[in-house]
């Protein structure tokens, strides 16, 4: 453990903590904009720069390591006016247009101009004018809003391993960019969307549908994957707008396009919301068994009709009516072939609970060992 | 009767700009048609060397008879001819063609270190630098010292880091040392960028091979076996000259393994760099190297602790490890006999600008200005004033005429506001504008600042608008006071060198020639005639014949008049290209 003196606070932090860390264990907040807890240090927006006794220069506390003895101020005077003007820097670059921003009231450098006072800017001058071309239905990249934080790029690099985007260009131009400046084209995981402070990147899908303030905010787990990634699920009017992920969570915040993007089927009118027990059609003698096949081969001369044509020989049911109808069905199977002739496939949506008592089920109410989960597959 | 005979060609980057490369072909054809070579059985080498300093003079030859030395200067492929017959046949110096005095008072001040063997050496023949007493150092270093030994030495030296910030050579290595790790790295940055420096280039073309014993010997020193020379791509020359002495050094196994049969094996590799000016920060040299996008990283960790690929690494500059065999060579109370107290040795300096003998120069530490200027440098072209003179490049700062008698040493340029800085020195005299000058270089930082921290990439532009604001005369009050507050922030807040030294040109200008800054917003003039937008061409009358002459040179039609009868300047219409001033005979276009 090392000790050190912060705003002359004795605090034992253990080694290779930074200054930054050793603050926010300590209760000492330190403004950031491009720090990330979850990603390597950066040391771009200049913001976190503290005062250590001997070093002659202001030295940011995101990347410099506690040492033992050393005695760091976070705020004096000189601080707060350098700390002034690189966010008065940052602004004359921004659009400012936190009327009509997606981001506004969640947004960091919406805070922080807030929290310094900044109306007026001294050193207002030209700002970068780029047009918005993505043609991806997920992200929206509005890089007038990019302040070069590069949390977006070591998102894509060290969490996803993907790098789909880098830093391009020189001096004011600097961009954030894909190879070649081409449309971006990725897997859309949307983890640059998550760590971006500002507006500068957003989703598509969320685009005027409601700003933080006046949403609820439901955690539950994503339905996707087995992973059970937790989400927070944003509603409005009884309608999910968009689903985030905290960084306390044990997936740590970390979504992939299904998680972030994909809830849209919630309130899908095509949604199965009863039970469908399948019409066999009425034939003397045998039941007509190529049906289904029959179907098919007529769907292709229809040239693929949706799936959505097979719910002629569907009808809806009670879950009752329903479970008695499998139930009955498993017993008669059980009765005529034995319970080996049943096999039981879970599924990788199910929890761990849910996988447990279908094995179970196959095992101690079927009576056989024919169980498996489509994760072996 | 026998006779030595060595013709050397300046093949610097001077020299090869000015024809060295047609001078030498010359020779070679004029010798060989004299016969020189078969009849006489006289012993005559003609080759190419690296640079002889004087590039305002070039192509300079040199012709050794007997090791008497002539030099000859602004020679042309036709004039071969005639030295060849008058003067190595007939043993006559051509007189009209030889160099004057100012090129002894060039060296005469000068003291030669690392240049010593640029110019005599063949750059691309081992042979040559081995016979001028080279790898003796480093055979001696590996055979019978031990790595601290090596330390002390430099330590004693006192040589500082050439590369601009001054760090004591000696302690890096130290440090280096001391750091536990199985692999460790030595980088000779050679990625020399700013503008009119050539320092490293010359010392690379001239005499590669003294870099690459600086190498071995700092190596050995803090116990790595694998270096990298970081090198632009814009030397292809240097590169191609580095690759020759790199295989030709392997050949003769001063490189590889088990090298002078010691158990000590040293390997280097290129790597080229592709252009970007901040690659010679070193963590963004080390970011490059490791294939990523040249950004600086914050220190610390520094790179003697954390750098290529997490391992201790030392980076020293081109001209820092040429001094190494030297230093090791004559000792290092030789070595530090030179310079002043805290600053030893000798400095290499790119000296342009309005002086009359452009070049590069070495000097001891301390020398002043004066000297450098007046003496070496022969003074200012045209009999102008001097104004000032401009230090470290894009990183430094101005150093006005009042302070001529200034030490060239770390301390006192860093007093004086500017810094030693890799090496150049910029010569301004009263045509030069300080606005426009700080204009220029903040323009260069701007487009070369990698865009990773806020004060950088967003306040050197800001910087830059005022600046460009106020050459066009439409500065505002408080545009000093504001240009001011930006500096010291950038200064305070940018993650690296670049950003750091950035507002040094424009906190230099202000503080020296504050009222031509005034002058600009206040009056909107450039008391140099130098910022386009802020003059106005007029006719003066009474001086006017009437020739048409300027109203032809104009290209925008903006004079007429008749003809015998004094013209007029349309204000509207002039674009201030100044054609007009340039073509009158009788002086009688004014520029104000």
């Amino acid at each position: 453990m090392i000790k050190l003196t912060i705003d002359g606070k004795l605090i034992e932090v253990p080694a290779e903590k930074t200054i930054l860390e050793a603050a926010r264990i300590a209760g000492i907040s330190i403004p950031t904009l491009c720090h990330h807890p979850k990603l390597t240090p950066f040391g771009g927006c200049r913001l976190c720069i503290v005062e250590v006794k001997g070093i002659p220069r202001l030295v940011t506390s995101c990347t410099t390591t506690v040492s033992e003895g050393m005695e760091v101020l976070t705020s004096t005077p000189d601080i707060e006016d350098m700390r002034k003007f690189v966010l008065e820097l940052i602004l004359s670059d921004h659009p400012n247009d936190c009327m009509v921003c997606e981001k506004s009231g969640s947004c960091a450098l919406q805070e922080l101009a807030y929290k310094y006072d900044i109306r007026e800017n001294e050193f207002s001058g030209e700002r970068r004018i780029y047009t918005k071309r993505d043609g991806n239905p997920f992200i929206e990249r509005d890089l007038e809003k990019c302040i070069m934080c590069g949390r977006c790029v070591k998102v894509c690099d060290e969490v996803q391993g993907v790098e789909a985007i880098d830093f391009g260009n020189r001096g004011f131009n600097t961009k954030i960019c894909t190879s070649f400046e081409e449309d971006l084209d990725c897997e859309f995981c949307g983890q640059c969307v998550a760590v971006c402070p500002t507006g500068a990147l957003t989703g598509k899908l969320w685009a005027h549908t409601g700003r933080l303030d006046d949403v609820k905010e439901v955690n539950t787990i994503c339905p996707y994957c087995g992973t059970g990634c937790n989400i927070t699920v944003h509603v409005k009017d009884n309608e999910i707008i968009r689903v985030t992920s905290g960084k306390e969570t044990w997936n740590e915040g970390w979504l992939c396009v299904k998680g972030r993007f994909g809830y849209k089927f919630v309130s899908s009118p095509e949604r199965l919301t009863k039970p469908l027990i399948r019409i066999v059609p009425k034939t003397k003698g045998k039941p007509e068994v190529r049906s289904q096949k029959s179907e098919v081969k007529k769907q292709k001369e229809d040239n693929f009709l949706p799936i959505t044509h097979y719910s002629s020989l569907f009808r809806e049911a009670s879950w009752d009516e329903a479970l008695d109808h499998v139930a009955a069905k498993l017993k008669e199977i059980k009765t005529k072939y034995g319970p080996d002739a049943i096999a039981g496939l879970s599924s990788a949506r199910c929890t761990n609970e849910e996988n447990y008592i279908f094995q179970k089920f196959i095992r101690a109410a079927i009576g056989t060992n024919n169980v498996d989960h489509c994760a072996r597959l | 009767m026998h006779k030595e005979i060595v013709i050397r060609v300046c093949m610097g980057p001077g020299g090869i700009a000015a024809g060295g490369k047609e001078v030498l072909g010359s020779f070679r054809e004029h010798l060989l048609k004299a016969g020189i070579f078969a009849k006489l059985k006289e012993k005559c080498s003609s080759h190419q060397v690296g640079c002889l300093g004087l590039c305002a003079r070039d192509v300079l030859v040199e012709v050794h008879i007997n090791r008497n030395k002539t030099v000859y200067q602004y020679v042309k492929p036709d004039m071969v001819e005639r030295i060849v017959s008058e003067h190595i046949s007939g043993g006559k110096p051509v007189e009209e063609w030889l160099a004057d005095d100012t090129f002894k008072t060039f060296y005469g001040k000068q003291m030669k270190i690392v240049l010593a063997d640029c110019g005599k050496v063949d750059p691309e023949d081992i042979n040559s630098y081995i016979y001028s007493g080279g790898y003796e150092p480093t055979r001696e270093v590996l055979t019978s010292w031990i790595p601290d030994d090596v330390i002390d030495e430099i330590k004693t030296s006192g040589l500082r880091g050439r590369g601009g910030a001054g760090f004591p050579t000696g302690l890096k290595w130290e440090l280096a040392r001391r750091s536990k790790s199985e692999i460790k790295y030595i980088i000779c940055n050679a990625d020399e960028g700013d503008p009119g420096a050539f320092m490293d280039r010359a010392v690379i073309e001239g005499n590669p091979h003294s870099v690459i014993e600086g190498m071995i010997i700092g190596a050995f020193a803090i116990g790595s076996n694998k270096g990298y020379v970081y090198i632009r791509a814009e030397y292809p020359l240097a590169v191609e000259r580095l690759k020759i002495a790199l295989k030709q050094a392997y050949e003769r196994r001063f490189l590889g393994k088990n090298i002078f049969n010691t158990s000590f094996s040293f390997d280097i590799d290129i790597k080229l760099g592709a252009g970007a000016f901040v690659c010679g920060e070193e963590t963004a040299l080390i970011a490059s190297i490791e294939g990523q996008r040249g950004m600086p990283r914050p220190k610390p960790p520094f790179p003697i602790s954390k750098g290529l690929w997490q391992r201790p690494t030392v980076i020293n500059n081109v001209e820092t490890l040429a001094n190494i065999p030297y230093i090791i060579r004559k000792g290092a109370g030789w070595y530090s006999s030179f310079g002043t107290e805290k600053s030893k040795g000798t400095k290499v300096f790119a000296l342009t600008g309005k002086i009359r003998n452009t070049g590069l120069i070495e000097v001891p530490m301390g020398i002043s200005l004066r000297e450098i200027i007046y003496e070496i440098g022969g003074g200012i072209e045209g009999g102008k004033a001097l104004k000032a003179v401009q230090t470290g490049g894009p990183s430094g700062g101005c150093i006005p005429a009042s302070m001529l008698d200034l030490n060239v040493d770390y301390e006192s340029l860093a007093k004086a506001g500017s810094i030693v800085g890799s090496g150049g020195m910029i010569v301004l005299d009263e045509d030069n504008c300080m606005v426009n000058m700080a204009k220029y270089f903040i323009q260069f930082t701007q487009a070369e600042s990698c865009g990773k921290c806020v004060p950088c990439r967003v306040g050197t532009k800001r910087l830059l608008e005022i600046l460009e604001r106020i050459t066009k005369g439409q500065g505002r009050d408080g545009d000093i006071e504001r240009l001011e507050r930006l500096c010291n922030g950038v200064k305070n807040t940018s993650l690296c060198g670049l950003g750091q030294t950035a507002p040094n040109p424009i906190l230099s200008t202000i503080r020296y020639f504050r009222e031509e800054y005034e002058t600009h917003i206040r009056d909107k003039k450039c008391p140099a005639k130098v910022c386009k937008d802020l003059l106005i061409y007029s006719i003066i009358e009474e001086k006017c014949k009437g020739c048409g002459t300027c109203m032809k040179a104009c290209p925008s039609g903006a004079i007429t008049g008749d003809k015998k009868k004094p013209h007029k300047i349309d204000p509207n219409k002039c674009i201030r290209c100044g054609a007009c001033f340039d073509v009158c005979k009788f002086k009688s276009v004014g520029r104000d």
